[in-house]
């Protein structure tokens, strides 16, 4: 004899753990079954974009240390990049490695939360999480070596960089390179082939390809599901065409493959890192750029390959002091776009690995 | 390197296959009139050569007299990329197309400009408020709200 079910609603977030912040969703569950989700975003919604229209375009800089604050150099970069191709200001070479320096470290930090994360919705809890922490303390030393700052930086400026590196940065950035190859081989070791986490991870959650496209995925999402594409490649800004790497891709899409990405990532952000020590050049850090930039009429899109995905801003300028109109293309809102897709006949219970595998950030995410 | 196609090439072959469609070209972008959106957009995305994928990003602009959104077009099969503008005059109850059908991309981002810049779209799935709360009054990012 059938039993008459009918369809269950249940509410996760905003206040729970493993939404990585106040991210709300709703599921409608068929017993165990996810047939539903809705994702009710807004909660750390701060108005950046009206506020950035009101400020000058340097004092929007701290303004992107706010929104992904877990990668707030690539926010940074992001961002004097769109204005730079605004006002067409020239950047001396020694910043641009600097810069790359910068965004190569914030992208190992920043992966290295993701997954450490993702472990810990996948039951490894705390563990894996804090042998990450360790390094993203060793990460977060240097950034406070060259700006005093260790979560919200300010460090580049329209034209360059705040100020060069004190001499001590260099020494430990060379000890931090040589070390990171060994650290990732034991993230390696305790977990890629373990049991559980290939039983949790792999298969579950799958973005196919045309709909990762089609959803205007970026980042890790999108390369996990086997899209050779990145920014720093496919459309290379600062001095991105003169560093040899790779750009590792998974074949299924699923959450095991967007795991398997970044900690790969990270390796390749290390043989960055070492190239981009080698050629630093000695000079300059910052060209002459008045303190309030009047840039042309017109408007520049500015994109960079950030750890989540594509970090674009949108400026149009008036030819006044402040930004006319200031648009966050951010990566962790629009890779969203997929998670229903991904979730959908999944059981409950996968569905926070499904969103831990996603890697966002809530200020990023409702600015 | 993503290869940024001329705006007006590329406007000139959509005028020819839809006479009437194109408001205004540069090399930088184009300006596609609202009521053509739709096929023109279907043209840059199934158009062997051209083949536009990937929808970067859509944001919207006010200029008083007239709302734009911008549409970033991306083919990541060519890498190349195109700007692709549609206007609306006037400021009560501005609706243009909505493209979620041809880039689902375009779902929440949607969504946002109809929250913050009163743009709605007709066809979207679910248009409702993303950031705000239902019931709020206005849309911040319109010129006039403050």
């Amino acid at each position: 004899m059938a039993i008459k079910t009918e369809p269950f609603v249940i509410n996760i977030g905003p206040q729970h753990p493993s939404t990585h912040g106040v991210f709300r969703m709703r599921l409608t569950l068929d017993g165990e079954v996810i047939i539903d989700v809705e994702p009710i975003l807004g909660y750390l919604h701060r108005g950046i974009e009206k506020l950035a229209e009101g400020r000058t375009y340097t004092q929007n800089i701290p303004f992107t240390d706010r929104l992904d604050y877990l990668a707030s150099m690539s926010n940074n970069l992001a961002y004097v990049l769109a204005v730079e191709k605004l006002a067409g200001t020239p950047v001396p070479e020694r910043a641009e490695y600097l810069r790359v320096i910068m965004a190569e470290l914030q992208r190992i930090a920043s992966h290295l939360v993701g997954v450490g994360a993702f472990l810990n919705d996948c039951g490894a809890f705390m563990t894996p999480f804090l042998y990450m922490f360790r390094e993203r303390e060793k990460i977060l030393d240097l950034f406070e070596m060259v700006c005093g700052q260790r979560l919200t930086y300010n460090y580049m400026r329209v034209g360059g960089i705040s100020q060069d590196v004190p001499e001590e940065f260099l020494p430990a950035l060379k000890k931090f390179v040589l070390q990171m190859p060994g650290f990732i081989d034991e993230y390696d070791q305790l977990l890629a082939e373990n049991e559980i986490l290939l039983a949790r991870a792999k298969g579950v959650g799958i973005l196919p390809r045309e709909l990762a496209i089609n959803t205007s995925a970026s980042g890790p999402v999108l390369r996990a599901s086997g899209v050779k594409w990145d920014i720093r490649k496919a459309d290379p800004y600062s001095i991105y065409d003169r560093f040899e790497f790779d750009i590792p891709t998974g074949n299924f899409g699923d959450c095991y493959d967007r795991y398997r990405v970044r900690i790969q990532e990270m390796r390749q952000s290390v043989r960055i890192l070492k190239q981009a020590m080698e050629q630093l050049p000695q000079g300059e850090v910052r060209s002459d750029v008045p303190h309030l930039i009047r840039p042309p009429v017109g408007e520049a899109y500015g994109h960079i390959e950030a750890p989540k995905g594509e970090l674009g801003f949108y400026l149009v300028s008036d030819n006044s002091i402040a930004p006319y109109r200031f648009h966050i293309r951010a990566p962790t809102l629009i890779n969203l776009t997929a998670l229903r897709d991904m979730m959908i006949g999944w059981k409950v219970a996968d569905a926070i690995i499904i969103f831990g595998s996603i890697d966002i950030c809530l200020a990023e995410v409702d600015r | 390197m993503t290869v940024a196609l001329s705006g007006e090439e590329i406007a000139s072959q959509i005028e020819e296959h839809f006479p009437g469609s194109i408001a205004e070209s540069s090399q930088q972008s184009l300006v596609v009139d609202k009521e053509f959106l739709l096929v023109a957009a279907t043209y840059l995305k199934t158009t062997p050569g051209l083949d536009f994928d990937y929808l970067t990003s859509i944001t919207a602009v006010d200029y008083y007299d007239y709302f734009e959104v911008i549409y970033q077009l991306t083919s990541l099969q060519h890498n190349h990329s195109l700007v692709v503008k549609t206007r609306y005059y006037g400021r009560d109850n501005p609706t243009l197309p909505s493209v979620v059908g041809l880039w689902q991309g375009a779902d929440f981002q949607e969504r946002e400009i109809y929250d913050l810049m009163g743009v709605s779209f007709e066809g979207h799935p679910n248009l409702k408020r993303i950031f705000l709360w239902e019931g709020f009054k206005g849309h911040p990012l319109r010129k006039d709200y403050l």
